[in-house]
C-alpha cells in the first residue's frame, strides 16, 4: 500500500474541476426537481391531480421507479430523481476508476509510477479511496441542497446518503470490470452494461411490482423510501454489496497480471473488407458505434416522452411556467406538446452531433491522422468524409428520435399514425443540427484547441430552449439560436425557407472550416 | 515552387553515392532504373518552419539523389521529424524551397503521396481494428497494395494481423506500419526512426528489405540516431543540428568524424601513446590504457600497443550523440535552453 497516499492527492488534484462539476450536477438534478414541483403546480389540488394521473402512467414508473407519496415536493423529488441520480453516481464512480486504473495502464503511464517504490495495491485502492470520496460529496452536496430548499432533515439526509452508498456499489463493478478486460473502452461497456442492467431489473420490478427490483442495487436506494415512510435497513444492502463486489474487485486484481485482463482479448479479421478501405469507410467505422448508441439511447427516451400519451395536460400541469416550456406553439395542446417534445429531442441529439464533429480533433490529437495523409488521401477527402458522416449519424439519430415517439405514443393510445407523423416531423431539425456541427467544423479548422467552445454553443441552445419563452429573451438573441427558425412539426406545417437558409448557414461554416483546415499544419 | 533541377547542384557527392549505385546493380547484375535521368525525389534549400517562437528548422539544405538510401541523422530535437513533415505536407514551411518527387509537397500532397510511403517513428493505430484491416486500409487508400509483397511481408516480420489496433505492442504497431509502406509499390521511402521497439533479429529482417528495396533502384530518406543502422545501410548520410544541416557526404566523407573508443591490457605498460596523433581522452593506469582515436591513425596506435605486448583489446565505436558532443559540443552548450522541441 506504499505510495497509495501520495497517488491519493495526485488523482483528487487532477480531478478536482471534474469532481466539481459531477457533485454539482447531482445536487442540481435532485434540487431542480423541487423547484420544477413546486412551479409547475400552482396550488396542491393541481399536485394531486397531476400524482394521480403519474401514479397510474406505467411509462412514468418503469422510468422512474415505484410512485410513492406523490403528491408531496418530498416524494416527488425522491420518485423523479433517485434511479436517475444512482445512474450519476454510478457514471461518475465508473469514469473515475477507469481514467485511474485500465485507462492508466493502457496508455503505459502507470507501468512508469509502478516502477517507483510503490506498493502493487496503491494506485487500484488510491483510484478506489477517489471514488468512494466523490460519492460521499456528491450525497453530501445534495442533502445540503435539499436541506436548504427546507425539505425535511432526515429524509434529505437519506437521500443523498442512499446516493452516495449506490455511487459505492457502482464504484465496485466498476472496479471489478477493469479487472476483466484490457481496453479502458470495453471496461466501460462492461460497467455500463452492468449499471443498465440494474436499472432495466428495477424498472421491470416495479412495473409488476414483483420482487425482482430487490436484486438491483437502484432498487435498494429506492427502497429506502424517502419522504415516503422512511426506513434504512435497505442501506445495509447497498454497504453490503459494495463490500462484497469490491472485495471481488481485489480478488481477480490479485490473480491478474498488469496490463492484461482476465477475458482474453478477440482476435479480429486478417484482412480488411472492401468497404473499410476507403476514407468513407474508416470514418463510419469509427463513428457507428456511437451513432447506434445515440440513436438508442434516443429512441428509448423518446418512446418514453411518447408513452405519455394523451395524458399531456395532467402532466404538464397549468402552470404558466410549465406551459412556456412544454408548449411552444399555439394550437392544439397535444400536438404543441410533441411538436416541442420533437424539438428538445433535437437539441438533445445535437450533443451527438457536435461530439461526432469533435471526432477528428480526437483523431488528429491521437496521432492517427498523419499516417492516413501520407498516403494519396487528399485532408480535403479527409475531412469530407468525416462530415458526411457526421450528417448521415445526425438523420438517423433523428430519425430513431422520432420512430421513438410515435411508438411509445402508439403503445399507450393504440393510435399508429403517429408512426407517420413523427418521424418526418423530427427530420426538418437536421439544419441546425448541422449548423451546431458547422460551427464546431470551422473553430477544428481554425484552432483545434478551441473546438470544444462549440459545446458553449449547445448550452446557449438549451437555455433559449427552456428559458426564452419564460423570461422574455430579446427576439433578436432568441434568433441566435438555430432551433428557433423552423416551424414547429407537426403542430405547424413545415416551411421550406427557414429549413434551407438553416442548410445554407451549415455549409457556409463547414466550408470554412474545411477551407481552414486544408491551409493549417497538422500535428 | 517546386526546385528543378540543374546540372550545377550535381556535386561530388552525389556523383561518389550515383557511382556507388551504378556498382552495386552491376553487381546484382540487374539495373532497374537509369537513376541519371531522374529528379532528385529531395531537394530542400533554406527551408525554416517555427512554431511560435522556437525556430524548428532554421534554413535547412537537404538533397536526395534517385536510388539512394540516404541517412538522415541528429539527436532527438534536432528537426528531422518537423522536416518529414513538411515533406509530407502535413506541415507548410515558412520559408526556403521544398520539392518532393519533383513537385510541391503541400499544394500536390495528394497525387504526390501515391508515389512513397511513409514510416513514423511513433505508430498509432485504431484501437478498434486489426493490424491487417490498418495495413489494407493504408495500402489501399494509397492506391493498392502489392498482394503477394503483403503476405511475404507478414510472414517474415512475423506479424500477427488478427490482433485489434490497442493489444499491440510498440515493436508490432511499428512492424504494422512497416508492413504497410514496404508492399506499396512506391519510388520513395520516407522513414522517420522506423525500427524503434523492433529487436534486433526485426531489425535485420527490415534491413533486409531495406536492401531489396534499393536494388530495385528505388529512393529512401531513413531518420535515425543509430548511427550503427545508417552505416548499416545508407549510400550518404546528412547530419542534422539544431534544424540545421551541419555535414553531408558519403560515410567515407565523413570519416574525419568518426572515432573508435580503444580500451587494451597489454603485458608491460605502453609507452608513447600520447606521442600519436589523432590520440583524445587518454588514460593509462598501469597496463591498462583507454582512448579514443581517430581512424586514420588507429594502426599507428596498434603499432604502439603491440610493441607493449598485447593481452586484450574491446574496441567500440563511437555512438552518434557522443560524435555529437565531441564536435558540436561548444554549439549544444550555447544552445541549451532554446532546443527546438521536435
Amino acid at each position: 500500500m506504499t505510495g497509495a497516499v501520495t497517488f491519493l492527492r495526485h488523482f483528487l488534484r487532477r480531478d478536482r474541476w471534474m469532481l466539481l462539476v459531477w457533485v454539482l450536477g447531482g445536487a442540481l438534478l435532485y434540487v431542480s426537481q423541487a423547484i420544477q414541483v413546486e412551479g409547475t403546480y400552482a396550488t396542491q389540488a393541481d399536485l394531486d391531480k397531476a400524482a394521480a394521473s403519474m401514479a397510474h402512467n406505467a411509462a412514468f414508473i418503469a422510468m422512474l421507479g415505484p410512485a410513492r407519496a406523490l403528491d408531496t415536493i418530498g416524494g416527488q423529488v425522491a420518485w423523479q430523481a433517485s434511479a436517475f441520480g444512482a445512474i450519476l453516481a454510478g457514471l461518475m464512480s465508473m469514469f473515475l476508476v477507469g481514467r485511474h486504473t485500465r485507462v492508466e495502464e493502457e496508455t503505459g503511464r502507470d507501468e512508469l509510477l509502478r516502477a517507483s517504490p510503490v506498493g502493487r495495491l496503491a494506485p487500484t485502492t488510491a483510484a478506489l479511496v477517489t471514488a468512494l470520496l466523490a460519492n460521499v460529496l456528491l450525497g453530501v452536496a445534495v442533502s445540503l441542497t435539499l436541506i436548504a430548499y427546507r425539505l425535511g432533515v432526515p429524509d434529505s439526509v437519506a437521500l443523498g446518503a442512499g446516493l452516495t452508498l449506490s455511487g459505492w456499489v457502482f464504484t465496485g463493478t466498476a472496479l471489478l470490470a477493469a479487472q476483466l478486460t484490457a481496453s479502458a473502452r470495453s471496461m466501460y461497456g462492461i460497467a455500463g452494461a452492468i449499471m443498465g442492467v440494474a436499472y432495466a431489473l428495477r424498472a421491470v420490478g416495479d412495473l409488476r411490482n414483483s420482487a425482482l427490483a430487490w436484486l438491483s442495487p437502484i432498487g435498494w436506494y429506492q427502497g429506502m423510501h424517502a419522504f415516503s415512510g422512511l426506513r434504512w435497513w435497505p442501506a445495509l444492502l447497498l454497504l453490503a454489496g459494495a463490500a462484497a463486489v469490491t472485495a471481488a474487485a481485489y480478488v481477480l486484481f490479485q490473480h491478474r497480471d498488469f496490463g492484461a485482463g482476465l477475458l482474453a482479448a478477440r482476435p479480429g479479421p486478417a484482412r480488411a473488407a472492401p468497404r473499410l478501405r476507403t476514407g468513407w469507410g474508416l470514418a463510419w467505422q469509427l463513428q457507428r458505434g456511437s451513432v447506434l448508441g445515440w440513436a438508442l439511447a434516443l429512441l428509448l427516451f423518446a418512446a418514453a416522452f411518447g408513452a405519455v400519451g394523451n395524458d399531456v395536460t395532467d402532466v404538464i400541469g397549468t402552470s404558466k411556467a410549465s406551459q412556456d416550456i412544454f408548449v411552444q406553439s399555439p394550437g392544439d395542446l397535444i400536438d404543441s406538446f410533441y411538436a416541442t417534445a420533437i424539438l428538445m429531442l433535437a437539441v438533445i441529439a445535437s450533443a451527438f452531433a457536435i461530439s461526432s464533429a469533435l471526432r477528428p480533433r480526437g483523431e488528429e490529437d491521437d496521432g492517427r491522422v498523419e499516417p492516413l495523409l501520407a498516403t494519396a488521401l487528399s485532408r480535403r477527402r479527409w475531412l469530407l468524409a468525416q462530415i458526411g458522416t457526421t450528417a448521415v449519424g445526425c438523420l438517423l439519430v433523428l430519425l430513431a428520435a422520432g420512430v421513438g415517439l410515435g411508438a411509445g405514443y402508439a403503445a399507450v393510445t393504440g393510435d399508429t399514425h403517429a408512426l407517420i407523423t413523427y418521424p418526418p416531423a423530427a427530420l426538418p431539425y437536421i439544419a441546425p443540427m448541422l449548423v451546431l456541427s458547422g460551427l464546431t467544423r470551422l473553430l477544428y479548422g481554425v484552432a483545434p484547441r478551441a473546438a470544444t467552445l462549440a459545446w458553449l454553443a449547445l448550452g446557449f441552445c438549451v437555455v433559449v430552449l427552456l428559458f426564452g419563452q419564460l423570461f422574455h429573451f430579446p427576439q433578436w438573441l432568441l434568433n441566435l439560436s438555430p432551433f428557433q427558425h423552423l416551424a414547429l412539426t407537426p403542430a405547424q406545417d413545415f416551411t421550406w425557407a427557414p429549413f434551407l437558409g438553416l442548410l445554407t448557414v451549415a455549409a457556409l461554416l463547414s466550408a470554412a472550416g474545411q477551407l481552414a483546415f486544408q491551409h493549417r499544419d497538422v500535428h | 515552387m517546386a526546385g528543378r533541377v540543374g546540372p550545377r547542384m550535381v556535386n561530388s557527392a552525389e556523383a561518389d553515392a550515383r557511382g556507388l549505385q551504378r556498382n552495386r546493380n552491376d553487381t546484382a547484375g540487374r539495373c532497374v532504373h537509369r537513376v541519371e535521368d531522374m529528379v532528385n525525389p529531395i531537394e530542400i534549400h533554406g527551408l525554416v518552419k517555427t512554431f511560435g517562437s522556437t525556430r524548428a528548422l532554421d534554413g535547412l539544405d537537404l538533397v536526395v539523389s534517385p536510388g539512394e538510401v540516404h541517412g538522415y541523422l541528429g539527436p532527438n530535437g534536432a528537426g528531422k521529424s518537423t522536416t518529414i513533415r513538411v515533406l509530407l505536407g502535413l506541415l507548410r514551411a515558412d520559408a526556403g524551397r521544398v520539392s518532393l518527387l519533383g513537385g510541391d509537397p503541400w499544394s500536390e500532397a495528394a497525387t504526390l503521396h501515391r508515389r512513397l510511403a511513409y514510416v513514423p517513428g511513433e505508430v498509432n493505430l485504431w484501437p478498434n481494428l486489426t493490424g491487417g484491416e490498418a495495413i489494407d486500409l493504408l495500402g489501399s487508400l494509397r492506391g493498392g497494395l502489392n498482394e503477394g509483397r503483403r503476405r511475404e511481408l507478414v510472414e517474415r516480420f512475423d506479424l500477427d494481423p488478427t490482433k485489434k489496433g490497442r493489444s499491440y505492442s510498440k515493436g508490432n504497431r511499428q512492424k504494422v506500419a512497416i508492413v504497410a509502406a514496404l508492399a506499396s509499390e512506391v519510388q520513395l521511402l520516407l522513414l522517420d526512426e522506423p525500427t524503434s521497439g523492433l529487436d534486433p533479429l526485426m531489425e535485420s529482417v527490415f534491413q533486409a528489405c531495406i536492401d531489396e528495396f534499393r536494388d530495385d533502384g528505388r529512393t529512401v530518406l531513413l531518420s535515425s540516431h543509430i548511427l550503427a543502422e545508417a552505416e548499416r545501410l545508407c549510400d550518404r548520410v546528412s547530419i542534422l543540428r539544431a534544424g540545421r544541416c551541419v555535414e553531408s557526404g558519403t560515410l567515407g566523407e565523413l570519416r574525419h568524424l568518426r572515432r573508435t573508443s580503444i580500451s587494451a591490457e597489454t603485458s608491460k605498460p605502453p609507452i608513447g601513446l600520447d606521442a600519436v596523433g589523432g590520440v583524445h581522452d587518454l588514460v593509462v593506469e598501469g597496463n591498462r590504457a583507454s582512448f579514443d582515436i581517430d581512424t586514420q591513425s588507429l594502426d599507428d596506435a596498434l603499432d604502439v600497443l603491440r610493441q607493449a605486448g598485447l593481452v586484450s583489446l574491446t574496441s567500440q565505436p563511437p555512438s552518434l550523440e557522443e560524435l555529437f558532443l565531441r564536435h558540436y559540443g561548444d554549439q549544444l552548450a550555447t544552445a541549451e535552453g532554446m532546443e527546438p522541441a521536435r
